[in-house]
């Protein structure tokens, strides 16, 4: 184990999420793409902390920074598909593009 | 035994993270995403870092549940009767995703990464919570701020109808405008 393998894998799962959140066109896919980056970031601050500078709590808290963005994300998502929903009864990121007009 | 628990981790979660999107069943790929973070959750706890590792492991068990009611309540196929894609821009996206990966896998393995520093402290957990506690201080009141905001922002979307439907815009409003009638003293 090192700190480039760690690393490796952490931008594998930026990128499937990447991937992910550029092509669905649900937006509860589109977000589950999100979290998929945000998890990368996680393992790559961990990793970061480990390998580089145990000594201080900077890494750490760059990991309850990036979980914390986690759940905002999914609660202003389901908030907004909710008033998408509510107001157009779509759940397509392609049907949600009157400002595009 | 440190890297048998890596590979035995970092496999399912590349893989179930790729299910995810090729899973037809909406309820399918919320699981595989939930095995893919349980891994990551994992890594962190190998790196050391229990408590974080375990939060993750608990708010994504409970994140991917409720995410799986969504899914049941808003997509057309919950169970993966009917095989489908929802997706635009597939070529395009997988160059790009390629791309940054080039980029990324290239920075990683050429950087000059620093040796490692000092030793972790007995207690991480004590040492994250003393620095969020001391200098870390202001990231701890932005979050708490930046939850806040979330919380009246969810709320505010969510509603169907706000006390300034129902009352007008002063709130002078001498009855509520109800579509059905009822409630207490109505």
């Amino acid at each position: 184990m090192s700190l480039e393998l760690f690393l490796l894998l952490a931008t594998a799962l930026f990128c499937i999420g990447l991937f992910g959140a550029l092509t669905q066109q649900s937006i509860v896919m589109l977000m589950m793409g999100i979290e998929l980056m945000l998890g990368g970031v996680i393992l790559a601050a961990a990793a970061a902390w480990h390998y580089i500078a145990p000594a201080t709590a900077d890494g750490q808290v760059l990991i309850v920074v990036a979980v914390t963005a986690m759940a905002l994300e999914m609660a202003i998502g389901f908030a907004v598909v909710t008033a998408l929903f509510r107001s157009r009864e779509i759940d397509l990121t392609d049907m949600a593009a009157e400002l595009k007009e | 035994m440190g890297v048998t628990v890596f590979w035995a981790l970092a496999i399912p979660a590349v893989v179930s993270g790729t299910m995810v999107f090729r899973f037809d069943s909406m309820a399918r790929a919320t699981f595989s995403l939930l095995t893919s973070l349980l891994c990551v959750g994992g890594l962190v706890v190998l790196l050391g870092l229990d408590y974080l590792g375990i939060v993750i492991v608990l708010m994504m068990t409970i994140e991917m549940a409720i995410m799986a009611v969504f899914m049941v309540m808003y997509m057309m196929n919950p169970a993966g009767l009917m095989p489908m894609t929802m997706i635009h821009n597939k070529k395009g996206a997988a160059v790009l995703c390629g791309l940054v990966f080039a980029l990324l896998a290239g920075g990683i393995l050429f950087a000059p990464w620093p040796a490692r520093k000092g030793r972790a402290p007995a207690d991480p957990t004590m040492d994250l919570g003393m620095s969020l506690m001391g200098p870390q201080m202001l990231t701890m009141m932005t979050l708490g701020m930046a939850l806040f905001a979330t919380i009246v922002a969810t709320v505010v979307l969510a509603t169907r109808r706000g006390r300034y439907d129902r009352l007008g815009d002063d709130l002078r409003a001498r009855h509520a405008d109800d579509p059905v009638r009822g409630g207490v003293g109505r």
